[in-house]
């Protein structure tokens, strides 16, 4: 049982938890993930850390409202418990031997290059972030990222806040003027697959962060295989963070849309909503 | 002197028409009549050979006497003094591969069902009310990782001879393959759970949702504790590395029978999904193809072969779970190899499978299988479980890069069981690459013996 410390409310439908977990979050680095179940009869969801605090024992993960698992973790109060919490799981990501990086988080991933800004603001050499979303509201951790960050950009696609247009227009632009070593890019797979064609033409190295589905997260099922380079890598022990250049985006993607039907269906039967 | 002849007592089991649509146990056991007339075949043989194929030592005549007299608690103390889970092992040991091969009456009418009365035994001592133990604590500790059949077999060891206890399980639940793999037609997940419970009695503590090498490390446990032992089986399943195979609809039996048994994908109302084929293709015959075929016609398939190079004789599974999945409607296609995956919009939707004849005998004995040219076919299929083994998972080897390994990241050990770290000892899976439940526990023993030989304890008979 781990303890929900703090909730907190940050976009509609999206909820920052930060959860009472000492182990996990004195082992935990930068571009690791875990997993948790909100009651017994719960499924095991994976989600990539936002923050951790090793002293005070917490880590922070950012939850969107869209299945039956995550609504249910919704309903869960400050205070509350649930049931199992384990990590800190997945291969650290090491940056720290690029001098020029660009961190572009898209969506609800934007918080997950917090932990690797603040990595690296912490070693006097802040990146450069662009933050993505498809409104102002969508926006997240505005404050924390221009604290750590060289320059921040923000994007939306209404032009509802920052410049109207994607996280790839920005980086465009930012490519153009060079000097740039390495890009790291986090949110939906449609986003860091352009970003990936995008880098591909500078000859920038890319880093992206799977989400693939998966059980156990520690090697065991095999469902978050990703061909990365032709070759099938787990997510969970070999990843979650891959060379964008090098990932067999189509076949992600179809793997990712291997349950969704199932998962309608269960939200549908258990909640009575029409979706 | 002549032996009367007394047919061995069949097994009473479910009628495969029935089973193949529930997950009931498909062998109900004898009862208590039952269980002693069986025991009342055995012949007490001076040299007890059936013992020499138990890798656990179980003294059998002597447990099968007792039960003869109707002392089921006696026999049950008896059998635990060698074995911690013997409602388990008389489910799942291949004991016609070991004792009961060796039984004198094999060869007449039937070797005694050791099995059988073992689990009648076991289930008995899990009825009995706890009980609290009286063991005096020697202030030595220990570490195991992993709670599947080695770390509950060394744990249990340990803790009766007043040992300190700590078993780290990554799940959120303790058995390991006991939980996640064996599917509860074979092994009700209740028994597992009762068995737990009667190693907490004996004062073990679990910690469970902690991967060791993640959550803690081995150099943390190093320093709160006198022994390590690791039982972190061979989780990582295997793949064929052939074309298609990642699409959607192929999965490993790991995957599949974890989401249906750990995660209770059977019972409609999980939050956890799994899939349903109505053309299921099990690529693989050993025990875990069994089970995940076996398991695919439960959840509703509609055909579900197996597809296996080699031929019947050849088929790694215990005959047992070869005649009940061919009883249940299981269709066997042998001597055939799949050649690639092939799909529609990213889903699986047909094999395309060569013919295979048997050559030379290889390195393990067994005939190699050799490609007919030309021999091409198709089978239809929109699920493909792949069971062809599992190999140690490297999660502790990589953080811990002291341990010596073999081939396949087993873990290297002396004769004690001990790794190329003093004080760490290994067995199980991790150890062997994939193999059964009983090599498994004889391996948890063994290493527990070797641990208390190191603290200077003797050995508890309890």
């Amino acid at each position: 049982m781990n303890k929900i410390l703090k909730k907190r409310t940050l976009a509609p439908k999206v909820n920052e938890y930060v959860i009472e977990a000492p182990a996990v979050a004195k082992h935990a680095h930068p571009g690791q993930f875990i997993i948790l179940r909100v009651d017994e009869e719960g499924e095991r969801i994976p989600f990539t850390i936002c923050d951790y605090d090793k002293e005070a024992g917490t880590v922070t993960i950012l939850v969107q409202e869209v299945g039956y698992s995550t609504m249910k973790l919704a309903s869960v109060p400050e205070g509350g418990y649930i049931a199992d919490f384990v990590g800190p799981l997945g291969k650290p990501t090491d940056l720290t031997e690029y001098k020029n990086i660009v961190l572009v988080g898209g969506g609800i991933g934007s918080a997950v290059i917090y932990p690797q800004a603040k990595h690296l603001f912490s070693l006097g050499k802040p990146a450069t972030i662009i933050v993505g979303a498809r409104n102002k509201d969508l926006i997240m951790y505005e404050d924390e990222f221009r604290a750590a960050a060289k320059e921040l950009y923000i994007a939306t696609d209404d032009g509802s806040y920052g410049v109207k247009g994607f996280v790839t227009d920005v980086l465009k632009g930012l490519l153009d003027k060079g000097g740039i070593d390495c890009v790291m890019a986090v949110g939906p797979m449609p986003m860091m697959r352009a970003v990936s064609a995008l880098t591909l033409n500078y000859g920038v190295k890319t880093v992206v962060s799977m989400n693939p589905i998966m059980v156990d997260g520690t090697g065991m099922c095999g469902g978050c295989r990703v061909t990365v380079g032709g070759k099938t890598r787990y997510a969970c022990v070999d990843g979650p963070e891959f060379d964008g250049h090098e990932i067999d985006w189509q076949e992600a993607m179809q793997r990712l849309s291997a349950y969704r039907d199932q998962e309608k269906e269960h939200v549908c039967r258990l909640t009575g909503e029409k979706r | 002197m002549a032996i009367e002849k007394k047919n061995r007592n069949s097994i009473p089991e479910q009628a495969p028409e029935v089973r193949a649509h529930n997950f009931e146990e498909v062998a109900l056991g004898f009862d208590a009549a039952l269980a002693q007339d069986e025991a009342s075949r055995c012949l007490n043989c001076k040299n007890a050979p059936c013992m020499k194929g138990c890798p656990v030592g179980v003294r059998i005549p002597e447990f099968l006497a007792l039960v003869k007299e109707g002392k089921f608690e006696e026999a049950g103390n008896v059998i635990k003094s060698t074995n911690s889970l013997p409602s388990v092992c008389g489910r799942v040991c291949p004991q016609e591969e070991q004792c009961e091969k060796n039984c004198i009456r094999a060869r007449i009418d039937g070797a005694v069902s050791i099995g059988g009365v073992e689990r009648f035994v076991g289930d008995f001592m899990l009825s009995l009310p706890p009980r609290s133990h009286k063991i005096q604590k020697t202030g030595k500790r220990a570490a195991i990782v992993g709670s599947g059949p080695a770390g509950l077999t060394c744990a249990a060891q340990l803790a009766a001879a007043g040992v300190d206890v700590t078993v780290y399980e990554a799940f959120h639940k303790t058995g390991g393959v006991l939980v996640y793999g064996i599917p509860e037609f074979r092994l009700p997940k209740k028994l597992v759970g009762a068995e737990v419970d009667k190693l907490k009695e004996l004062g073990v503590k679990f910690s469970l949702d902690t991967v060791v090498g993640k959550t803690v490390t081995i150099e943390e446990l190093q320093q709160d504790n006198d022994a390590i032992f690791i039982g972190s089986g061979a989780g990582l399943p295997m793949f064929m590395g052939i074309p298609g195979e990642n699409l959607n609809g192929v999965l490993s039996a790991n995957e599949y029978l974890t989401r249906v048994n750990l995660m209770r994908a059977y019972d409609s109302n999980a939050a956890t999904p799994v899939m349903h084929g109505k053309n299921v293709v099990v690529v693989g015959a050993g025990n875990v193809a069994m089970d995940a075929a076996r398991t695919a016609l439960r959840m509703g398939a509609e055909t579900v072969s197996i597809v296996y190079r080699r031929g019947r004789e050849e088929m790694p599974a215990r005959k047992e779970e070869i005649r009940h999945a061919e009883q249940e409607g299981i269709k066997f296609v042998l001597l055939s190899n799949p050649v690639c995956f092939e799909g529609e919009n990213g889903w699986v939707n047909r094999i395309k499978c060569i013919k295979m004849e048997l050559g030379e005998p290889d390195a393990s004995g067994r005939r190699s299988p050799v490609e007919i040219k030309g021999s091409e076919f198709y089978i239809d299929a929109d699920m493909v479980i792949v069971a062809l083994g599992t190999s140690p998972n490297p999660l502790i080897k990589d953080s811990f890069d002291k341990l010596q390994t073999a081939k396949k990241g087993i873990l290297v050990v002396d004769e004690n069981m001990m790794t190329s770290v003093d004080g760490i000892y290994a067995g199980g899976d991790a150890v062997t690459g994939a193999a059964t439940v009983i090599l498994a526990m004889g391996a948890g023993r063994k290493a527990a013996k070797a641990i208390l030989e190191r603290f200077g304890i003797k050995e508890s008979n309890n």
